[in-house]
């Protein structure tokens, strides 16, 4: 679903990406915590098409158009109301007219936004321009969700409801990819937990039923 | 640094040859007949509008390679030829006055070849602003190539709308179709001030290049900051 | 099937830049108490013994239009830039130059909204200079304030480096409304549209081939 070989990217004399390699497959969640400066948004970008690596090769099958993204910045137009901005971003992603309704009303309602689509993203609060935001990331069914710092942000029920949100999309066989700095916070999706450094994976293993504590506790002894 | 001295050696030949095409001007050379002494200026501001031009289109070839290769030395040299055709427009847009105050009686007219040599200094003030205006190297050289091509282009635009109007300047005597309709002893002059600026663009070059590495070195240290 | 969809997509960008301009009405107000301005400035200013009204016409039309037109440039890429979606716009399954001709038509329609001074007789000639014009520097400054939102100075940047590309089509351009308004036969005008035209194709393509030089990391 998707792969990294041997990506290897510096910006000047940083090294941000140092030899990464991994495969994620449909309704697996790699996990990938670092601290601030790892790297991590480099990964992402580089998994997106955003980036081209210096060395090795990013693949995700079926190109951009199976990516959906949700980061800390919702990629919403202000002046333009829910609807509209889902409309937009839809049909630049070709999704066909009946298929757009379909989706467009369900995810209306799974996020809890259906008294609100007819509103401009301005006039609502941070936390429904969050949802809009996810929204926006799933109108076109992307197979593969490429996360970074989602968290951000959220207040703890929020942050409990996009985790409710992300396992269903996992259930669906959507792969996902998510950085975070933020252990506790992200270890309950993962399936396959990384650790990652100056570019490097520290470590890179499935999360074998290990608890947001403990992994916490693992995160702290390798990183530090 | 080899280069730089190099560069320096090619630039301090060519300055003692410039002033020797200038003896040779003043000196040897036949003053003109309807201009008198001041038609001596020509020996130095065409070539230098040559080069101006010139040192245009090759910040707009390099460009274009950086963009394929994105190899920094080609966004190196693109950056030297910008700087040195600035000034040599620069001399351009001042060796025109000097001649232009006792031929026409006055130091400047919005005449149409003096109004594109004045833009195309704007073209080259412009893409050193837009270089000094980002801090990062890869986007400063990616943006500073696609300004440059675009540069380029435009110069035979600018060159187009010269013939197209009324012009008091004086009509190209030299580049022009058919053969120069320069006597003899005035054409050799202004070819060896062609050559001699030809030589003072690549010393310039080469010393600009060499020094824009030099501090790239020390940047990568962290000695100097971004300028 | 390529050419529809680079079109369908560039004209979904377009009319969401379309929308969100009208919405937010800052580009408009201010192109539009600058037209006010001009149109006030040059006609106080004149004195009308001096200098006939067809003279001043072509400088009042072409400096009118030029201002709007920066004015309206700038704003392409703010837009996204404010709404940090460009990396959307980026991540999503289209060609670059949907992109930048989403954000050329935007931009030329916006300019051609403010075009509101009285077209005279010669209709049809105008308005094929004043299109092959327009085209010309908003092509090239649609590009440039891709690179220039994200340096400091945005605002200054764009007006000096767009200056030496819109002197060409600009002189071309009131020289030839000078002449059509003195009433001279549309055979005199016609060097000019096709100078015009040629700068428009060199410079249109040129900037499809350099945006996404822009844009990519």
């Amino acid at each position: 679903m998707l792969l990294a070989e041997g990506l290897r990217h510096r910006f000047g004399a940083v090294r941000a990406l140092d030899d990464i390699s991994f495969a994620v497959q449909p309704g697996q969640t790699l996990a990938v915590f670092g601290p601030n400066g790892a790297g991590k948004t480099t990964l992402l970008k580089v998994l997106a098409g955003l980036i081209q690596p210096q060395r090795g090769r990013a693949q995700v099958d079926g190109g951009r158009r199976s990516i959906g993204w949700i980061g800390h910045q919702p990629q919403l137009y202000a002046q333009l109301t829910v609807r509209e901005n889902l409309r937009f971003w839809a049909s630049l992603y070709d999704v066909p007219e009946s298929e757009f309704a379909l989706r467009k009303d369900d995810l209306l309602l799974r996020l809890g936004l259906q008294d609100h689509a007819h509103r401009r993203v301005s006039e609502l609060s941070r936390g429904l321009v969050q949802r809009a935001a996810i929204a926006r990331a799933l109108i076109h069914d992307p197979r593969v969700l490429l996360l970074d710092e989602p968290f951000t942000g959220l207040d703890r029920m929020s942050a409990e409801e996009l985790r409710e949100l992300l396992s269903e999309e996992a259930a669906e066989g959507r792969a996902a990819v998510l950085v975070t700095h933020n252990v506790e916070e992200g270890a309950e999706l993962a399936t396959h937990i990384a650790f990652m450094r100056a570019g490097r994976f520290v470590q890179c293993a499935p999360r074998a039923g290990r608890g947001p504590a403990e992994v916490g506790e693992d995160y702290r002894n390798a990183i530090a | 640094m080899r280069m730089l001295r190099v560069g320096r050696w090619i630039t301090a030949i060519g300055l003692v040859l410039l002033a020797s095409v200038y003896v040779r001007a003043l000196s040897f050379t036949p003053i003109e007949q309807s201009q008198g002494l001041a038609q001596k200026i020509f020996y130095l501001h065409v070539p230098a509008a040559i080069w101006a031009e010139m040192a245009m289109i090759l910040v707009g070839l390099s460009s274009i390679f950086y963009l394929f290769t994105k190899d920094p030395r080609l966004d190196r040299f693109a950056a030297s030829s910008a700087e040195v055709g600035t000034i040599f427009c620069a001399i351009v847009l001042t060796t025109g006055p000097i001649w232009g105050k006792p031929i026409w009686g006055t130091w400047w007219t919005w005449d149409a070849r003096l109004t594109f040599t004045l833009f195309l200094f704007l073209l080259y003030v412009g893409y050193l602003l837009l270089r000094s205006a980002v801090p990062d190297p890869a986007m400063r050289a990616r943006y500073a190539a696609v300004l440059g091509i675009c540069g380029m282009c435009e110069v035979p635009f600018i060159h187009l709308s010269v013939y197209m109007f009324p012009t008091l300047h004086p009509m190209p005597i030299v580049l022009q179709p058919g053969r120069p309709k320069l006597p003899g002893s005035m054409l050799t002059t202004w070819l060896l001030s062609l050559g001699v600026f030809t030589l003072l663009y690549l010393g310039f070059v080469v010393q600009r290049y060499a020094l824009s590495y030099l501090r790239e070195q020390l940047e990568a240290v962290g000695e100097v900051g971004h300028a | 099937m390529r050419s529809p969809k680079l079109l369908r997509h560039a004209w979904a960008v377009a009319s969401k830049d379309l929308l969100v301009e009208f919405r937010s009405r800052t580009a408009i107000l201010s192109a539009a108490v600058f037209v006010v301005l001009v149109l006030v400035v040059f006609n106080f200013g004149r004195d009308p013994t001096a200098v006939s009204n067809v003279d001043l016409a072509p400088s009042i039309l072409w400096v009118t239009f030029t201002f709007a037109a920066i004015l309206a440039l700038n704003r392409a890429f703010q837009l996204e830039l404010e709404n940090q979606s460009l990396d959307g716009l980026l991540l999503a399954p289209i060609e670059r130059s949907s992109i930048y001709l989403g954000k050329l038509i935007a931009n030329l329609v916006f300019v051609a909204l403010f075009f509101n001074v009285p077209v005279l007789p010669y209709l049809v000639p105008l308005m094929a200079l004043i299109a092959l014009a327009t085209v010309g520097f908003v092509a090239v400054g649609t590009l440039f304030s891709a690179m220039t939102v994200r340096t400091r100075f945005a605002e200054l940047l764009l007006p000096v480096l767009l200056l030496p590309f819109m002197i060409p089509p600009l002189s071309w351009a009131v020289l030839a409304t000078g002449r059509l308004l003195a009433g001279r036969p549309l055979s005199e005008i016609v060097g000019w549209l096709n100078m015009l035209a040629v700068y428009d194709i060199v410079f249109v393509t040129l900037a499809i081939f350099l945006f996404p030089a822009t844009v990519n990391e």
